[in-house]
């Protein structure tokens, strides 16, 4: 069913990935390659298993069997080299925490701080730390926020607020980065900037991995779409699988999602095969 | 071994000694009439313990009101309660005691929401409740209700060198700790997701948040008591937090505002010869009212003003 990419051009490997949560099955059998250096786009209806996919990547769920690879290594290794960005879908963020917008960005080179030596971390952020500081200067001038880097982050709107966590993702500087639908619940100028940004980022050689809703995005931007409901139910080209056939199939188009419930049943999916 | 001992006790009386002397220089510049409260020695030792638990309970304080933990605070220091019953039991030092059933509460409480139904404030409510319980019986045995109050309520006044040295102690390690895990304290408490995402050990960062909460109950004990230690825990943070929009601003803001409370409640406590512990959280209790009305940022009566200019 999936193609087989060979493991040199495959940023991530997942080989027979079985999850459940409260002993529910949420993925069942997943053998899935995202292409190093491309945007893949994973799609399916609400409760498929897409974020749960994502925190078996990030490494905040055990599997209950499988095997997960980054650039031919368990990902564990990369994830600890900081090679790995992830933004949440819904932020289990406090925003009335007492923190600038420049500060959250910083916050994503966390990681890599902690490879620099400690007396240095002990400097105030001044002296210590210029080129991280470059960094998240950058980060934040790509999403257009640096001109609110002084802003505290509870003030900002709902679209201003998921470019800041992209930047914040984007100063990890990661050879991944997984992204839980970063267009949901954004305003169209701010869906452009992020669509453009991630396109960038992948001309830079990043490989991008993002959950999403939006199928005309998808279907403009993306190399390479995954789709997705407990278990795999096709790989192949934006032309290939976000036709209305496939869509039909999966239910995840915008009219059947927003007019019948019973289209997102699984038991109403007929099982695609190549 | 004991010479060892001995040297530690001389080095720390020494430690002591030096720190009061540094204090005293300061409270000789202010006026006559209050520097006079402070010649005495127990008033010494009370000022010196009264600002490092103002501090670092300002300082917990923080992580306290900004991760919703107020009902984890008032659930651990009142399971100290029967620790320390346990400890003069067996003849150890109270801290000892303390320390160990004041974290496994705490543990029991994770352990309980964790693999039950129960919701933590329920198991919060259940746990700590039980031990206070439990605390009050074994005392009530062992000891007069005049150690049962000073438990409670705090006894500043009468702070022996012994549990003098135990607050330094802890404020050291406390303060050392929040210093130098900085940035993953911080990032946890504004965003776990993200903390586990970059590879921090989330697990390790919370319950080393929590004992760390243990440590600096413990170390209140004796200057204001398990009751209200909880508002030390608190009020001081949300106070900063009306205050300013920056975590570094907070941290200091409340850790000023715990110093200066105690300070103040321990000389107001002496003036008008009433229960210091509770001077010091009405101190407290009165700057976060203050905060509330006249904070230019989010205070009641800035927002009143601005909505009127808008109107207008």
């Amino acid at each position: 069913m999936t193609p087989p990419f060979d493991s040199a051009s495959a940023a991530i490997d997942i080989t027979a990935l079985y999850a459940a949560y409260h002993r529910q099955p949420v993925l069942e059998n997943i053998n899935l390659s995202f292409p190093a250096g491309k945007w893949t786009a994973i799609v399916g209806p609400n409760g498929a298993g897409k974020s749960t996919l994502f925190h078996v990547l990030t490494g905040s769920m055990k599997p209950l069997r499988g095997r997960v690879d980054a650039f031919g290594e368990p990902i564990a290794i990369h994830r600890k080299a900081g090679n790995i960005a992830y933004m949440a879908q819904r932020e289990a963020i406090e925003w009335d925490f007492p923190i600038s917008v420049w500060e959250t960005v910083m916050g994503g080179r966390y990681g890599h701080m902690r490879r620099d030596a400690l007396w240095r971390r002990l400097l105030p952020a001044r002296w210590y730390a210029p080129s991280h500081q470059q960094i998240v200067r950058k980060a934040l001038a790509d999403v257009n926020m640096l001109a609110l880097a002084d802003r505290p982050i509870g003030a900002l709107s709902g679209g201003q607020k998921k470019r800041v966590l992209l930047a914040r993702t984007l100063a990890q500087q990661a050879k991944i980065l997984l992204l839980d639908e970063p267009l949901a619940g954004v305003d169209p100028p701010s869906e452009q900037l992020i669509l453009n940004v991630l396109k960038r980022e992948r001309e830079a050689g990043r490989t991008v991995v993002m959950v999403t809703h939006d199928m005309p995005g998808a279907r403009r931007y993306v190399d390479h779409v995954v789709l997705i409901n407990r278990i795999v139910r096709g790989v192949g080209s934006p032309e290939e699988m976000l036709n209305d056939a496939r869509l039909a199939e999966l239910a995840v188009s915008s009219v059947e999602q927003s007019s019948n419930d019973q289209a997102l049943r699984p038991t109403a999916f007929s099982v695609a095969q190549e | 071994m004991t010479e060892l001992l001995l040297t530690l006790e001389t080095f720390s009386d020494a430690l002591v000694s030096g720190l009061i002397a540094a204090l005293m220089l300061l409270v000789n510049l202010l006026p006559e009439s209050i520097s006079k409260a402070f010649q005495y020695a127990f008033m010494q030792r009370a000022l010196l313990t009264s600002i490092m638990v103002g501090a670092i309970c300002g300082m917990l304080s923080c992580y306290v009101v900004l991760k919703r933990w107020s009902l984890l605070g008032d659930a651990i220091s009142h399971a100290v309660l029967p620790g320390v019953a346990i400890a003069y039991l067996l003849g150890l030092p109270f801290f000892i005691g303390a320390f160990v059933t004041g974290a496994l509460t705490s543990l029991g409480i994770g352990a309980i929401e964790r693999h039950t139904r129960i919701k933590s404030d329920a198991a919060m409510g259940i746990m700590f409740t039980g031990a206070f319980a439990l605390g009050i019986v074994l005392i009530s045995k062992i000891a007069s209700s005049t150690h049962l109050m000073h438990i409670l309520f705090g006894n500043v006044l009468g702070v022996q060198q012994s549990a003098l040295l135990l607050t330094l102690a802890a404020s050291v390690v406390a303060l050392l700790v929040v210093w130098l895990a900085f940035r993953p304290l911080m990032l946890y408490a504004f965003d776990p997701t993200q903390a586990q995402a970059l590879g921090f050990n989330t697990g390790i960062i919370h319950y080393g948040l929590i004992l760390l909460l243990t440590l600096t109950i413990v170390a209140s004990l004796e200057t204001v008591g398990i009751i209200l230690v909880v508002a030390m825990l608190i009020t001081p943070g949300a106070t900063a937090h009306l205050l300013t929009d920056r975590f570094k601003t907070m941290l200091l803001l409340s850790m000023g505002v715990g110093v200066g409370s105690a300070v103040l409640g321990l000389y107001l406590s002496f003036a008008f010869d009433v229960a210091s512990g509770g001077t010091i959280v009405l101190v407290a209790t009165s700057c976060f009212f203050m905060a509330l009305l006249f904070s230019p940022k989010h205070g009641v009566l800035m927002r009143k003003w601005r909505h009127r200019q808008v109107d207008v």
